[in-house]
């Protein structure tokens, strides 16, 4: 077997008393859809933090594809191939569909720091966001500012921008969050052709979503991870149904 | 062509002609005027780099706009005194030169952004804005204390730099020079919008986040507008130096940096044109109400609280609507 | 350098830092509770200055002049308040700037127009004024170590109201969180006008009691607020006890700068330019430790992380 494109190996990280995350050790494999559940206050925001480059852990480890990037920032990790979608979508409003997705290019391939040519003549840039944007079935919206986009619209958007960083891995936070069933229904559709271009991780409250995306589970509670497995080995475990599933089932 | 290109047309035809016309008409105060109003919205135009897209409320503007004006001060004091700048361990001299003059007002003032936005990027919000407010006054006291080149006195030119196949003395043709920097600023401020830096800057502006997850660093694409910024307004500084024929820590001074930025908030923040509006209102309501009253500010003052809290989009806003003009 | 004049210096350091406070002070707060950016409080200030110097002009009583310049800056305060302030709270930093440097515009000219271009004087009490013997022979001004302990007084008043009264819980609430507040059924609107009054009061207060050592005159708060906003950025927004810390380090480093570097320049250099590179260096002291300050807790010393 290939080595995971990423891994977290004894993440630590408390706040105050509060340890928000103990000991999780957690990869991402080629191929995969790897969902990450538990319940509110389960310390899932701390961790995409710490694995996305916002937070730094206590002690522990992040790697990515062999390297280990635990020292690095959020920049740096993405411009190794590292692509984050917010839960509340982090876009510039004010600009259209077309020049969010032209940052994810300008990020990772091309300098941003070119002060005289026009952006739009530089048709690489345009090529790569625009083919992104036909991938989610935005490319109609292109010139619309993203303040105007309906939620679920922004949600696609945001996936839109992660894959013009041609990404080796996907971290996705609550991508279904807010959507309705028809939303959640396209979306999981989209994000099931994705795991051929790269493996996602996958924070989610969506259960439908989840248990039809993902090759493997992880549970997170209290900061610990309880059990990690296939859907059915997670819908059997004991520990998940009394800690979790049992409270929303 | 929209509206607002419209009315940028039409401003940069009335700089044009207007002094024309006081030329032919012979009024040189006029066309010193004309060229005051060219000067400071060449600063302006640098302060909306950092404000307008990027975001930066830097109230310490001033600082740039000083250095520029005292590396004029300096370099021309030292060439009409016939005393180089340093004699080892090789000699520098003065000049009169305005092109050498620009240049090394360019690069002292884009030196100090970096150093002072390395520091005040650091942090962000209300700390941004009182750093950079302290800096300024730091140099502000500097040029006071500093006794070599006037101290709290100023410096006095006593004639104006040169430049080549110009005669700068006739205020006409000082103002063509002042004018065609301010055009060349302004086509490049136009080109850096619509570049791929001006799309990742106002990325940076609206969502520091979202800048980051797709790999740039927000810190370094605002040091480098910041950079940018003081550079134009550094060179603002210079020619302002050889208007006056005379520099002094007031170019320092918080009030020149709250000036400055009152130009953009008349005229429009994140318009190309609004410190050129701006500085335009700003010299003509100092010249009419400065005429009527003593304590004409009050009348600015009342005005600028208007504009801020009923008339958000300044000049160009109330004019041609409330879009934003960066696309 | 003898050490009596160092002593000498190291209280007048003391006297600038607990006069900073009274202006820090308020701008942490109103910053702290409402996040607001108030560039005209160095226009209170200048308000408490003139009250003090007309009213001690015209009644001959420095007390009265305190309470006036108390009274007036914090009516200033609470009328420019409800008038404009509040409309600002919800804005950008940037219309806060621009809003309240108008203020500045607008108080000042008009300070002109009542009052004249030319300084008014307000001059030390009698029984303020004169040396007084220090333990250790050291001669002092006795009006400058009353200022000391008022200072001081101030600082452990506002303490007290903080960590003591209603007024103060409902500040710290304010701080954590807004919502809360208005939850507990409290006025914000009112604590907002109260908050800001107090700021005004003491700006006005400092104002008042610095007025007798200088000259009081258009534009004597904007140099001293641009200090206090150092005083922030080392102490950290928000932060009261970041405020005293803040203000008598800088007030420290001030005095004792313009006193040591000059001397430490004459080791090296000719007398001339010793004094003069000192001068210019230690006019930029403050502004260093603020510098360096910020390399090594961008929030301040008491900042909590933004």
């Amino acid at each position: 077997m290939t080595d995971p494109v990423l891994q977290t190996i004894g993440l630590n990280k408390s706040f105050g008393a509060l340890k928000a995350c103990q000991d999780v050790t957690l990869d991402l494999r080629q191929g995969e859809v790897h969902a990450l559940i538990g319940p509110n206050g389960a310390g899932k925001s701390t961790l995409i933090q710490q694995i996305a480059g916002g937070l730094r852990p206590d002690t522990g480890r992040v790697m990515l594809a062999g390297e280990d990037v635990t020292g690095l920032g959020t920049a740096a990790r993405a411009q190794r191939g590292l692509a984050r979608t917010f839960q509340i979508s982090a876009l510039a409003m004010e600009d259209t569909v077309l020049q969010n997705a032209m940052l994810g290019a300008l990020g990772v391939g091309k300098s941003p720091y070119r002060f005289l040519r026009p952006v739009f003549a530089d048709n690489d840039l345009i090529d790569i966001a625009i083919a992104a944007l036909e991938r989610v079935g935005l490319a109609s919206s292109a010139a619309t500012r993203a303040g105007e986009l309906s939620h679920g619209q922004r949600r696609q958007l945001e996936v839109a921008i992660a894959l013009t960083l041609a990404p080796k891995a996907f971290v996705m936070d609550e991508p279904m969050a807010g959507l309705g069933a028809s939303g959640s229904k396209s979306m999981t559709t989209l994000l099931a052709g994705l795991r051929a271009e790269a493996p996602i991780l996958l924070v989610e409250h969506d259960m439908d979503a989840v248990f039809a995306l993902a090759d493997r589970i992880s549970v997170l509670v209290y900061g610990q991870i309880i059990a990690t497995g296939t859907v059915n080995d997670i819908r059997r475990d004991p520990d998940v149904r009394s800690a979790y599933l049992g409270d929303t089932a | 062509m929209t509206r607002e290109a419209v009315l940028n047309s039409a401003v940069l035809m009335g700089l044009f002609i207007f002094p024309l016309w006081a030329w032919v008409v012979d009024e040189p105060f006029l066309i010193t005027l004309a060229t005051k109003t060219v000067i400071l919205a060449l600063a302006g135009v640098g302060l909306n780099i950092a404000l307008g897209m990027g975001g930066l409320v830097s109230l310490g503007h001033a600082a740039f706009f000083g250095i520029g004006g005292y590396a004029m001060g300096v370099l021309a004091s030292h060439a009409q005194s016939y005393d180089p700048i340093l004699q080892s361990p090789i000699l520098i001299e003065g000049t009169r030169s305005m092109p050498i003059i620009w240049l090394v007002a360019i690069l002292t003032s884009g030196l100090a952004a970096l150093a002072i936005g390395a520091l005040s990027l650091r942090t962000s919000g209300v700390y941004f804005i009182m750093i950079t407010l302290a800096f300024g006054q730091m140099l502000f006291f500097f040029a006071i204390s500093w006794p070599a080149y006037g101290g709290e006195d100023g410096l006095s030119i006593y004639v104006r730099s040169e430049f080549p196949g110009l005669n700068t003395l006739d205020p006409i043709q000082f103002y063509a020079i002042a004018y065609v920097i301010l055009a060349g600023v302004l086509l490049f401020a136009f080109r850096l919008r619509q570049s791929p830096f001006g799309l990742a800057l106002n990325a940076a502006r609206q969502s520091a986040s979202r800048v980051m997850t797709v790999g740039m660093s927000p810190y370094r694409l605002q040091l480098v507008a910041f950079t940018l910024s003081g550079m134009i307004t550094g060179l603002a500084g210079a020619l302002f130096a050889d208007l006056n024929r005379f520099v002094s820590p007031t170019m320092f001074s918080w009030q020149t940096s709250g000036e400055i930025m009152v130009f953009i908030i008349i005229g429009g923040v994140g318009r190309l044109f609004g410190p050129v509006i701006g500085a335009v209102l700003f010299v003509i309501l100092e010249h009419v109400l400065g005429g009527i009253s003593d304590y004409w500010l009050i009348y600015l003052g009342v005005l600028l609280l208007f504009i801020v809290l009923f008339a958000r989009g300044g000049v160009i806003g109330t004019l041609v609507g409330r879009q934003a003009s960066h696309d | 350098m003898s050490l009596i004049l160092f002593i000498e210096q190291v209280l007048n350091g003391l006297q600038l830092g607990v006069m900073l406070f009274l202006m820090a002070a308020g701008l942490t707060l109103v910053f702290g509770v409402m996040g607001l950016i108030n560039l005209a409080h160095g226009s209170l200030f200048m308000i408490g200055a003139f009250a003090a110097a007309a009213v001690a002009g015209s009644t001959g009583s420095f007390l009265l002049a305190l309470m006036a310049a108390l009274a007036a800056a914090a009516a200033a305060g609470a009328l420019i308040e409800v008038l404009i302030i509040r409309r600002l709270y919800q804005r950008d930093h940037l219309d806060q700037v621009l809003a309240t440097f108008a203020l500045i515009l607008i108080f000042s000219e008009g300070t002109r127009w009542v009052f004249g271009s030319f300084p008014l004087y307000l001059n030390i009490p009698t029984y303020l004024s004169g040396p007084v013997t220090l333990p250790g022979g050291i001669q002092y001004p006795l009006y400058r170590l009353t200022l000391i302990i008022i200072g001081l007084v101030i600082a452990l008043g506002l303490h007290l109201l903080i960590t003591r009264t209603r007024l103060g819980i409902q500040i710290r609430a304010g701080e954590n969180d807004r919502e809360m507040i208005a939850a507990l059924g409290v006025d914000i609107s009112k604590l907002y006008t109260i908050v800001f009054a107090i700021g005004a009061a003491l700006a006005g207060l400092a104002g008042a009691l610095i007025g007798a050592i200088q000259s009081v005159q258009v534009g004597m708060g904007e140099p001293v607020l641009i200090l206090a906003f150092v005083v922030i950025v080392i102490g950290g927004i928000g932060s009261v006890k970041g405020a005293l810390i803040g203000s008598i380090l800088v007030g420290l480093t001030d005095t004792l700068g313009g006193l040591l570097l000059p001397a430490l320049f004459r080791q090296f250099l000719d007398v001339s330019s010793a004094a003069s590179i000192g001068s210019a260096l230690a006019s930029m002291l403050i502004y260093i430790l603020m510098a360096a300050v910020l390399v090594v807790r961008p929030t301040g010393l008491f900042g909590a992380k933004a």
